[in-house]
């Protein structure tokens, strides 16, 4: 089900004494999401994504915009009616009831023609079970099952009564560091095989590049950028997705364009045809560096990480907004350690300009 | 035994010299009393041991109304008070405006005093040479004859002493309750609408469930409670219960040890025994159906 968001708009009244202006938790969003694709809203806390998602399965009522499943307009439908289910972040398992109770709950729901009997119940409820693999677990209470297993009952229970949507609140919160990479590859594997349209909702861009098909970032309630993982990652729109993407994070510095070259500190690192002499943020990737004797980029030595596969360099520029500059080099290249200093050389396509003010991209 | 286990025990004496003394004598002195036959006060004698205490607080007319009076008391008043208190609570947490000012309204009767509530009672029922009392004066705009709640039939003694009751326990009720209903976390009534839950299924199915085990503690506390009802009883009626026939089982205990016929500490130490007995009997079934349908 294809799922467009036409200038999206939620508000919630001021709390504060002194503030008492609305808060905007969504401002103006528009996107759309293609059918069958897994799609990750991504963002730091308080960015509106848990709201977007709380707009698309219905328990909040936007302030202005339009949402449609496919050409259907749903704004206005309560959430029972939208074909949606959802996965809450602490899974919203009922304690009091099995997992298979659990599981058949929305399905005890329905009301009229769409009513299944007693045993086709039964039956979807153990065909979902299967599909995410816990059919052995249908008669434990949530609390005897792991917490892996808990996820895979939330989303049996949010998967059995069909919906044209699956919508994931922080999915893989609670789970300890192992089980969230099983556990992402289980989302995916089991969003492949159903084709459903899934949005999750997730602060980690670790887990959002590698499972998604899309990735939409935003921030205190606007879309910065939406698009496939790599895409956003090798052509952010902005200094704030360009940070927010990537571990280790990208290394901002203070630079200078003049005369088509870009200049960090006084040295001249990259050439820049065509941008108007300005004043520039200047992110590199710390892939972007290559180590060189006579590189135009000097920085100071700091240590020498050995990670196996690559080697970290761990330096320090005056020009750079943060204390180190992480970059990352292959473990073949040798590090003269006993050096007080180090020079870089970039690589063009892993360099990024941002205007001074609005921190938007400059495309050169 | 080690040094750090004597240190245990030192430091745990003077609350254990207190138990005993003030708790455990007492009780075992009650069951010593209660098969001491003709026990006399004054000088402390006895004919010799047996049941015949027992035998004769069973036979005792004052005894047997006090039980029925008792346990008419319980049936009604556990079962009224805990459902009204979670309807009141269910609505309380329902609603946004006034939530706070409705709370207090209901928790006035716990901190208010009982001679206070009785005047108001009196007000409310009892019969005088100049007015018939509030509730009698509403019954007349039905057509209703006046009716002596407080001195009249004995249903309407019991209907004062029940409504009374049950206007005492529901406040900690209602309390103990509301608080349970916003413990429950707000993401499971979330996940129910998303699943379109209707209302009720919802209370049912979720909210009961989950409070269950508040509910329990106040249903087993509320037995025990009713069990022991005497203040109320005097506060309405006075304290010569047996002539108003509203006698209950601790007053019983209480005539028998210091009432107009009083002195008599082994039929009162009797029947403190049986209702230990009952009550004994009565929580522990409840707790043995609890732990069936309580899981959470």
């Amino acid at each position: 089900m294809k799922i467009v968001l036409e200038n999206l708009t939620k508000t919630f009244p001021g709390r504060g004494k002194k503030d008492r202006n609305d808060v905007t938790a969504v401002d103006n969003l528009s996107c759309e999401i293609p059918d069958g694709e897994l799609i990750a809203l991504l963002g730091p806390s308080g960015c509106g994504k848990s709201t977007t998602l709380n707009l698309l399965c219905g328990l909040e009522k936007p302030a202005s915009g339009r949402i449609y499943f496919g050409e259907e307009d749903i704004t206005e439908l309560p959430p029972e009616l939208r074909g949606v289910g959802m996965v809450f972040q602490n899974y919203a398992l009922y304690p009091h009831m099995t997992v298979k109770q659990n599981i058949l709950f929305p399905l005890e729901n329905l009301k009229g023609k769409g009513r299944p009997s007693k045993e086709e119940m039964v039956n979807r409820a153990m065909e979902t079970a299967r599909l995410v693999q816990i059919e052995e677990l249908m008669d434990r209470k949530p609390r005897e099952t792991s917490g892996g297993q808990q996820q895979r009952v939330a989303i049996a229970r949010a998967l059995v009564k069909m919906p044209r949507v699956l919508l994931l609140d922080e999915p893989l919160s609670n789970l300890d560091a192992r089980l969230r990479l099983q556990t992402r590859e289980e989302i995916r594997k089991i969003q492949k095989k159903t084709g459903i349209t899934t949005v999750f909702v997730t602060h980690d861009q670790d887990e959002a590049m590698s499972i998604s098909d899309r990735i939409a970032v935003m921030r205190s309630g606007v879309l910065m950028q939406i698009g496939k993982p790599q895409e956003v990652y090798d052509n952010p729109a902005s200094l704030f997705v360009a940070k927010f993407l990537g571990t280790p994070p990208i290394n901002v510095f203070e630079g200078n364009v003049r005369g088509g070259m870009l200049y960090i500190g006084d040295e001249a690192v990259l050439s820049a045809e065509g941008v108007p002499d300005q004043e520039v943020w200047a992110g590199i990737r710390p892939e972007g560096f290559i180590l060189k004797e006579d590189g135009p980029l000097t920085c100071q030595l700091g240590r020498v990480e050995i990670m196996g596969r690559d080697i970290s360099i761990i330096s320090s520029h005056k020009a750079c907004t943060s204390q180190n500059i992480r970059s990352i080099i292959n473990a073949e290249t040798r590090v003269d350690t006993a050096s007080s200093s180090v020079r870089f050389a970039l690589k063009p396509e892993k360099v990024f300009l941002f205007r001074k003010e609005t921190e938007e991209r400059i495309v050169f | 035994m080690n040094t750090n286990n004597k240190k245990a025990w030192l430091y745990l004496l003077p609350a254990i010299l207190f138990l005993v003394f003030f708790l455990v004598y007492p009780l075992i002195d009650v069951f010593i009393y209660s098969v001491e036959e003709g026990y006399n006060f004054a000088s402390q004698t006895y004919f010799g041991t047996g049941l015949y205490n027992f035998s004769y607080v069973l036979h005792d007319p004052f005894f047997l109304q006090a039980v029925k009076n008792t346990f008419i008391l319980v049936i009604i008043t556990v079962p009224v008070s805990t459902g009204l208190a979670l309807l009141i609570s269910a609505g309380l947490s329902s609603i946004r405006p006034l939530r706070d000012l409705f709370q207090t309204i209901y928790f006035l009767p716990y901190v208010t005093n009982t001679l206070a509530v009785g005047l108001v009672f009196m007000i409310l029922f009892q019969k005088t040479e100049y007015t018939d009392g509030l509730v009698n004066l509403m019954l007349s705009w039905f057509g209703r004859g006046p009716v002596d709640f407080i001195d009249g039939p004995y249903w309407a003694k019991m209907f004062v002493l029940c409504f009374y009751t049950i206007w005492i326990v529901m406040p900690f009720k209602i309390l103990v309750l509301t608080s349970a209903l916003s413990s429950v976390n707000p993401d499971y009534y979330r996940a129910a609408r998303v699943d379109g839950t209707p209302r009720l299924r919802v209370f049912t199915k979720i909210t009961l469930p989950m409070i269950s085990p508040m509910i329990f503690y106040l249903v087993i506390t509320g037995f025990i409670g009713a069990f022991k009802a005497y203040s109320d009883a005097v506060a309405l009626f006075g304290t010569d219960l047996n002539a108003a026939g509203m006698n209950t089982i601790v007053g019983y205990v209480y005539d028998m040890l210091y009432g107009d016929s009083g002195g008599y500490p082994s039929y009162a130490s009797a029947a403190a025994v049986i209702l230990f007995a009952i009550v004994l009997t009565i929580t522990c079934v409840n707790l043995l159906v609890s732990r069936k349908k309580v899981r959470i």
